[in-house]
């Protein structure tokens, strides 16, 4: 019981965050640029009774106030109103075609860096002072500092093209023939059982996630060696020792303990792997929010961008939520 | 009592040093111990004597930097530190287990009590079935209900869960336990419940219990035999009333007498000076510079183990030869 | 005691600051690259003969004696572009972290001391930007305000104030609880005076660890903005800018990527080995 509301009480913190970046989002994209219709054709003339009739269409000649709430008011009900620049163009339809691809390529990337992040920070654990610890630490610091679009393009280079063991971009190859059910392409091949789809579609995940699991990997290296040695050196581990468990056993105790931390973390750095996830899109031409994002603002689609914007903020708010749940699932101390 | 007890426990020549970078600290130098079939033998020292390293030696558990340099311990006729690998492994828990002084920190705090007790009986080869009842028997043992298995430590008191640690350190039944200041971290009256506990147990199995601290009081009062340690050396063991009655060694005098008599006008009187840096203890015998019967010998030269009627042993120059 | 005047107060800052930063190898390293990259795009007339705006060569030379880096597309020296183009990041960067601290930091003071309404509204609102995707934000903003340097510094000062903020509010409500500001307080000393002779000393520590940090930050969110052409229009250097252009050249001119990829990472990571080192430092006591 004591879980349900603390789920609760902490999805409603989420909404007045949506709101303000929602603001925030609305007060630089609406206000700021003056007339978003010149912005968007750039100093064309037109005639006035032309832009006029533009301007109703759009919605844009009712007072500000009333464009925020309206606007407001529609997304909550899925509507996120039509294109600036693709005329009549759905947003919504947009946003659920390419969400799907950018939430798979997060989770990947997310997975990526957590192994990368257990398998340099586990020996570094263990073994701490020796010059293996120094080297994974060095890892660490040097990982987040790769630019994303070097390395993607680096690993590219060297993985497709030369080795040509990898695609170069995109998400899936045509003519495997999947028909995607929920946009996640690889539960897709999953449930249609398209074995050679489910290949094709993992090859291309590959470098995408690889490059940004190896940018994000480096504090999971750093706490999981910190976590991991602080806990072999806790009592409660020389106590089981003191009992005659095995080594190994004690190991996989101490990850347990120490695993509580980077479950937290990766739930703070989520935003980071939104943001990752963007640049990592544009360098490997995938059909995510990301490259949407880019696209919309060279043609300075405004409620595009406006719309992507709340539902970052939205998912972002959500794995915050998830977050918290899993960590009161693997801790008792919070539950109970 | 304890003359024709089956010795158990046989400790000879255990040396323990700490190979820091600051120098070898000589923690436990040549310690000797013997305790019988369900006696209990306190190990009395100061804080920084040394005792805790000899506890955790008996298990063969020293954490680096320290090393085991020499001697052996005898459990029935195993010599835990002669033991590797899986042997040492199998003999920690069912030969001879431990128990720490700070219940808060020595249970997996993420884990259930009932498989952190299973667990240490599945280690050493029972079958799961079996493991999880007998987990529950042993926790009826030490006064807990079977329930608490389900539960995780944070939902227990500080004594509850010292009686957690009791009963995982006992589910195999250990010929030796060492119990390591098992009660400071706990309040007056649960103390006396964990001690009593702990005598029943001895008791009814026949354990050798080896308890470890600094109380003197505590010591005189459940022990049947008593060892003094002081600067990593047992200077004087022997039946805990006749060392408490009529102390040999100088140092056991002054340890009792800064002790709070509640029975006596006496005014309790702290000892003089400090404990010695264990990486350069003073020539001869460690105790002489706070000794107030240090004689010219006993600055140069360190007094032998004299054996005396009585089961009593003492290391000082004031009763050495009289064997 | 009399309010330190600038100067003297730089003087107070920079003498325990200079300790740490010797105690910490890794302090010392990444302040030796820094140094190094500083000095280059400072001294880039100097060091290189070309112009980073007119072709000095054939067009995508391969690296040699006379362009070290090669030459790009449009037979620009590539080294020189790189010389200059640090000019244009360490400037977007500098300008960012300044602006960033000169509003989080008095905000995080007040909000943090004053406590009350204006500190939950104004912790709610830096707590959801903080937690959303910066760089998202930060493109959005320059999108908007237009491609110039100047720009793309505000973009990222926006999205980085609230680190400033929470760091110093967080800071600010630990030695709020202090007694010895208690006593202040009740002897009558105004709120701004305490804020800045007894508070802010304390916090200034802390701060210099976060200002590297956010820095590394600011050089791969900036090197991102320019990426999509939203720091600089050309022919300005500009190494994100660059590193886009050259993509489709990458193939068969990898040195073309290699260079500014290359800096972009070495500046942040100079940025962030010093403000790891500093940190170590200080949880060692230092």
């Amino acid at each position: 019981m004591g879980l349900l509301r603390y789920v609760a009480v902490r999805a409603a913190l989420i909404v007045p965050s949506i709101l303000i970046l929602y603001t925030i989002a609305f007060l630089v994209l609406r206000v700021l640029p003056g007339n978003p219709i010149l912005a968007v054709l750039g100093t064309k003339n037109i005639p006035p009774e032309q832009l006029r009739q533009l301007e109703h269409e759009l919605g844009l000649d009712k007072p500000l106030w009333r464009q925020y709430l309206d606007y407001l008011w529609n997304a909550l009900h899925g509507d996120f109103g039509k294109s600036l620049v693709v005329r009549g163009r759905s947003i919504s339809a947009d946003l659920k075609e390419r969400l799907p691809a950018t939430i798979e390529l997060a989770l990947a990337g997310l997975l990526a860096s957590l192994v990368l992040g257990f398998a340099t920070g586990v020996p570094a654990g263990l073994r701490r002072g020796t010059k293996l610890d120094t080297a994974m630490r060095l890892y660490g610091s040097i990982t987040y500092t790769l630019f994303i679009p070097w390395l993607g393009l680096l690993l590219q280079l060297v993985f497709a093209v030369w080795l040509g063991i990898f695609p170069v971009s995109g998400r899936i190859d045509p003519t495997v023939g999947l028909h995607p059910l929920t946009g996640f392409y690889v539960l897709d091949s999953i449930i249609e059982r398209n074995w050679a789809a489910l290949r094709d579609v993992v090859a291309h995940l590959f470098l995408p996630a690889l490059t940004l699991g190896i940018v994000l990997s480096g504090p999971y290296t750093r706490l999981v060696r910190n976590n991991l040695a602080a806990v072999m050196e806790s009592r409660f581990i020389l106590a089981y020792r003191a009992r005659g468990v095995r080594e190994s056993r004690l190991v996989l105790h101490a990850l347990r303990n120490a695993l509580i931390p980077v479950v937290t973390y990766a739930g703070l750095q989520f935003a980071l792997l939104l943001g990752g996830a963007v640049l990592t899109e544009t360098t490997f031409d995938w059909p995510g929010i990301g490259t949407y994002l880019v696209e919309k603002i060279q043609y300075r689609d405004y409620p595009a961008i406006q719309a992507v914007v709340i539902v970052f903020a939205a998912l972002v708010g959500l794995v915050s939520l998830l977050v918290d749940v899993v960590y009161a699932l693997l801790d008792p101390r919070i539950r109970y | 009592m304890t003359a024709v007890a089956e010795t158990v426990l046989r400790v000879e020549g255990l040396t323990v040093h700490y190979y820091t970078l600051r120098g070898i600290v000589r923690a436990v130098e040549d310690a000797w111990l013997e305790a019988g079939s369900g006696e209990l033998v306190a190990l009395v020292g100061e804080s920084g004597s040394g005792k805790s390293t000899l506890g955790l030696a008996l298990l063969n558990l020293v954490p680096p930097p320290g090393r085991v340099v020499r001697g052996s311990v005898y459990v029935g006729s195993t010599d835990i530190l002669s033991l590797r690998g899986e042997k040492l492994r199998q003999a920690r828990g069912s030969l001879v287990s431990i128990v720490f002084q700070d219940p808060f920190t020595t249970l997996d705090p993420v884990r259930r009590i009932g498989d952190q007790i299973e667990e240490v009986l599945v280690e050493h080869g029972v079958q799961r079935e079996e493991a999880r009842a007998r987990a529950r028997e042993v926790l009826e043992e030490v006064g807990l209900p079977r329930s608490v298995a389900e539960r995780y430590p944070h939902q227990l008191s500080g004594g509850q869960r010292q009686r957690v640690s009791i009963a995982a350190a006992i589910a195999l039944w250990p010929s030796v336990l060492v119990a390591d200041e098992p009660t400071t971290a706990l309040d007056v009256v649960v103390q006396k419940q964990i001690m009593d506990l702990i005598d029943g147990l001895r008791r009814s199995h026949g354990m050798a219990v080896v308890l470890v601290t600094h109380d003197i009081a505590l010591a005189a009062e459940r022990a049947d035999r008593l060892a003094v340690m002081y600067a990593g050396q047992i200077v004087e063991q022997g039946p805990a009333g006749e060392v408490v009655a009529r102390p040999l060694h100088p140092y056991t005098r002054m340890l009792l007498a800064s002790v709070p008599d509640i029975d006596s006008d006496r005014w309790p009187e702290p000892i003089p000076g400090q404990p010695p840096d264990l990486r350069a203890p003073p020539p001869g015998c460690r105790f002489h510079p706070r000794c107030p019967e240090a004689v010219e010998k006993c600055r140069r030269e360190e007094p032998p183990l004299t054996l005396l009627p009585g089961g009593r042993a003492v290391k000082c120059w004031l009763h050495a030869g009289r064997e | 005691m009399q309010t330190p005047r600038p100067g003297r107060l730089a003087a107070r800052l920079a003498s325990p600051l200079l300790a740490r930063l010797s105690a910490s190898s890794l302090a010392k390293a990444g302040a030796l690259l820094l140094a190094v990259i500083v000095a280059a795009s400072l001294l880039a007339p100097l060091i290189s003969p070309y112009s980073p705006v007119e072709p000095s060569g054939p067009p995508l030379q391969p690296p040699s004696l006379r362009h070290p880096l090669g030459t790009d597309r449009l037979g620009r020296d590539v080294f020189t572009r790189i010389l200059y183009g640090g000019r244009i990041v360490l400037w977007v960067v500098a300008l960012s972290v300044a602006l960033s601290a000169a509003v989080g930091v008095p905000l995080g003071l007040v909000s943090g001391y004053l406590g009350g309404r204006l500190d939950r509204i104004l912790s709610m609102v830096m707590d959801a930007v903080y937690a959303f995707p910066s760089l998202v934000l930060a493109i959005a903003l320059a999108a908007v305000l237009g491609p110039r340097p100047e720009n793309a510094a505000v973009a990222i000062a926006v999205v980085y104030v609230p680190t400033y903020f929470r760091m110093v509010r967080g800071q600010v409500l630990q030695v709020k609880a202090s007694p010895f500001v208690e006593s202040l307080r009740a002897l009558g000393l105004p709120t701004g005076r305490i804020l800045r002779r007894h508070v802010l000393p304390h916090i200034i520590q802390t701060v210099m660890v976060v200002f590297s940090l956010s820095a590394a930050d600011a050089v791969l969110t900036e090197a991102a903005l320019s990426y999509f052409g939203l720091a600089v229009t050309p022919p300005t250097p500009d190494w994100g800018f660059d590193l886009y252009n050259a993509k489709g050249f990458a193939l068969q001119y990898p040195w073309l990527i290699a260079a500014p990829g290359a800096a972009i990472t070495l500046l942040a990571l100079s940025l962030a080995l010093i403000g790891e080192g500093l940190g170590e430092t200080a949880r060692q006591g230092g």
